[in-house]
């Protein structure tokens, strides 16, 4: 078998998440190539060729895949997959534009969120918001799947010294145009790879009440996350929706304020190790899966507890 | 500019579903069923193309069984101008669902194709990029805006770090996300109307579309149950546990 993973990267720095692919990669079994396609990225493929168990860089270095646009990576992972057996993908917003692109292309289906290996052509999936968990059997020629990084512990990012190939294809894809983009600038960690989450709903009333949460986690070293009526109220904005169609996230510690807990937002969340709920109805659903329940008003909790953290 | 609107019935968002004792799949039966709550937005903002004069013409086209006809009346009844209802009870994998829609746009062609980001059933997130991929057009993923400029298409889309914002060549497809639009509800008299707008019945072999299947379901589970945790009495017992018990601070 022979894997292709597409890296996640900015054309600086390689993001985490493709370490956990390569995990359910190394699952799966293997050679295992990566793709590296992007402008001016070669910190980039020097960081993928040195992560352990890569045997190969593929290396698509050029102006039109410099934004990663769904179009051209689509008609680039096509191009070079036709010789792998696997091809893996984060699922992440650009693994998810981009690989059923491709996978279309390649005339076959696939797989999205995978979050176990079953077997070389068996995984599962979470469906339905998380109420129930799916095996299928793929029975395409090429296994094309999105993999959720929750679900495969990350892989060693040294350790490798993989052999690093450029690929000339070039797509000429014309029809779709960066124009411009609107990226939260932030020293916290990024809400997916964070230890610990301070998440608020619509309980924070406004905006400026969220101010109480970032503090509380500057001094954690935790990141941020809402819940999809925050973020619809104009509180907070959208990259830090977390739920069944936001960021999937799996942290030690999950602290939920002002939060009723439906079941999308619980979508995002239940997979954390230890949960907190503060809010003030004792019957909102968010404490039937928190470990920590507190029944308060956010507004006296919040800064008490931001004295003791 | 005539615009195509792809809906799906499904279980409706509040209801949670169970897991069959068998473990076969989730069960249906007897459940709420409703439209896709992307694809209500994807309706909702081919209407507000309409009221703005850009759209001409509405089509809304769904897959699956007769009862679809109900998902398709409500679009109908909230601006859509007339359904097309692909007839299958096979189980619908995405890429079978693009080659259909293919072979619809194919026929209608559409300046611009609107549909949700995902169903809420299977999660896929798949199905506008292959249809993208099979037509060779563009695709603006995730919309949490739309502006059509001349023969383009000026699409913000929400993405991991923030918002992107692309430019794209008309025909073309987006799939919305949940900020694009706040739906309305229907109006008694426009369910009435909706009732007399023409509904075409097809099936995928009307289309020269054989329904292929490469995935096999093995088995469904419910989710890992979390152990019931405790209430405690306030902060400095939450701070206490969290440090000695469950040792995350
Ligand atoms: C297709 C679809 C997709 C969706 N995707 C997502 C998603 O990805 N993520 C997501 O989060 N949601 C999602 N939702 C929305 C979801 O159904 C809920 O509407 C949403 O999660 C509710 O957010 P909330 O808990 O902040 O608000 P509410 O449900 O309004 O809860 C607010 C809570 O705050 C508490 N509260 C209020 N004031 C105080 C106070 N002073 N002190 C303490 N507690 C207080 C209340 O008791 C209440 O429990 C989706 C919905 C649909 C239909």
């Amino acid at each position: 078998m022979s894997i292709l993973v597409i890296a996640e990267h900015d054309n600086a720095t390689l993001k985490g998440a493709t370490l956990n692919v390569l995990a359910a990669a190394a699952e799966i079994g293997g050679d295992v190539d990566v793709l590296v396609a992007g402008s001016g990225c070669q910190t980039v493929v020097d960081a993928a060729a040195a992560v352990a168990g890569v045997a190969k860089v593929l290396v698509a270095d050029n102006a039109v895949y410099e934004h990663q646009l769904g179009e051209v990576m689509g008609d680039l992972v096509a191009n070079i997959g036709t010789g792998y057996s696997h091809i893996l993908a984060p699922a992440t917003t650009t693994g998810k534009d981009l690989l059923p692109r491709a996978a279309a292309l390649l005339g076959v289906n696939m797989l999205s969120d995978v979050i176990e290996v079953v077997a070389a052509d068996t995984f599962s999936r979470p469906v339905y918001a998380g109420n129930a968990v799916a095996t299928y059997q793929s029975n395409d020629a090429i296994k094309v799947l999105t993999i959720r990084a929750t679900g495969f512990d990350a892989v060693a990012a040294t350790g490798g010294s993989a052999t690093i190939e450029a690929v000339d294809f070039v797509s000429a894809y014309g029809k779709s145009v960066f124009l411009s983009e609107e990226l939260a600038k932030s020293d916290r960690p990024e809400l997916t790879a964070a230890k610990v989450v301070v998440a608020g709903g619509r309980g924070m009333q406004n905006g400026d009440n969220f101010a109480m949460l970032f503090d509380m986690a500057d001094k954690m070293g935790a990141a941020v996350g809402a819940s999809r009526a925050a973020v619809d109220a104009g509180f907070v904005p959208n990259d830090l929706q977390v739920g069944q169609t936001g960021k999937i996230v799996a942290p030690e510690l999950y602290i939920a304020v002002g939060i009723s807990g439906a079941i999308q937002h619980l979508a995002g969340m239940k997979d954390s190790k230890v949960i907190v709920a503060i809010n003030k109805d004792e019957e909102a659903p968010i404490f039937q899966v928190a470990d920590y329940g507190l029944v308060a008003d956010l507004f006296d909790a919040v800064p008490e507890l931001d004295k003791l953290v | 500019m005539k615009v195509l609107v792809a809906v799906k019935r499904v279980i409706d968002y509040n209801v949670k579903v169970r897991v069959k004792p068998d473990n076969t799949d989730v069960d249906l039966n007897n459940v709420k069923m409703a439209m896709n709550p992307f694809c209500e937005i994807a309706v909702e903002e081919a209407v507000r193309l309409k009221e703005k004069g850009i759209a001409s013409e509405i089509v809304v086209v769904s897959i699956g069984p007769k009862v679809a006809q109900e998902q398709i009346r409500t679009s109908m009844a909230l601006g859509a101008d007339r359904g097309i209802l692909i007839e299958t009870e096979d189980k619908l994998e995405s890429l079978t669902v693009a080659r259909l829609l293919q072979a619809v746009v194919e026929k209608e062609e559409p300046q611009l194709i609107l549909m949700g980001k995902q169903t809420i059933d299977s999660d896929n997130n798949q199905t506008g990029q292959m249809l993208g991929a099979l037509t060779g057009m563009a695709q603006g993923t995730f919309a949490s805006d739309v502006a059509i400029d001349g023969d383009k298409v000026k699409v913000t889309r929400e993405v991991d770090g923030g918002l992107r914002i692309v430019t794209l060549e008309l025909p073309a497809i987006v799939t919305t996300d949940l900020r694009l639009n706040e739906p309305r509800y229907a109006t008694l008299p426009n369910i009435m109307k909706a009732k007399r707008k023409p509904l075409a019945i097809m099936t995928p072999a009307d289309l020269g579309v054989t329904m292929e299947s490469t995935q096999t379901l093995l088995k469904v589970v419910p989710p890992a149950e979390r152990q019931a945790g405790i209430k405690v009495a306030d902060v400095a017992e939450l701070v206490e546990k969290l440090k000695n018990e469950a040792k995350v601070l």
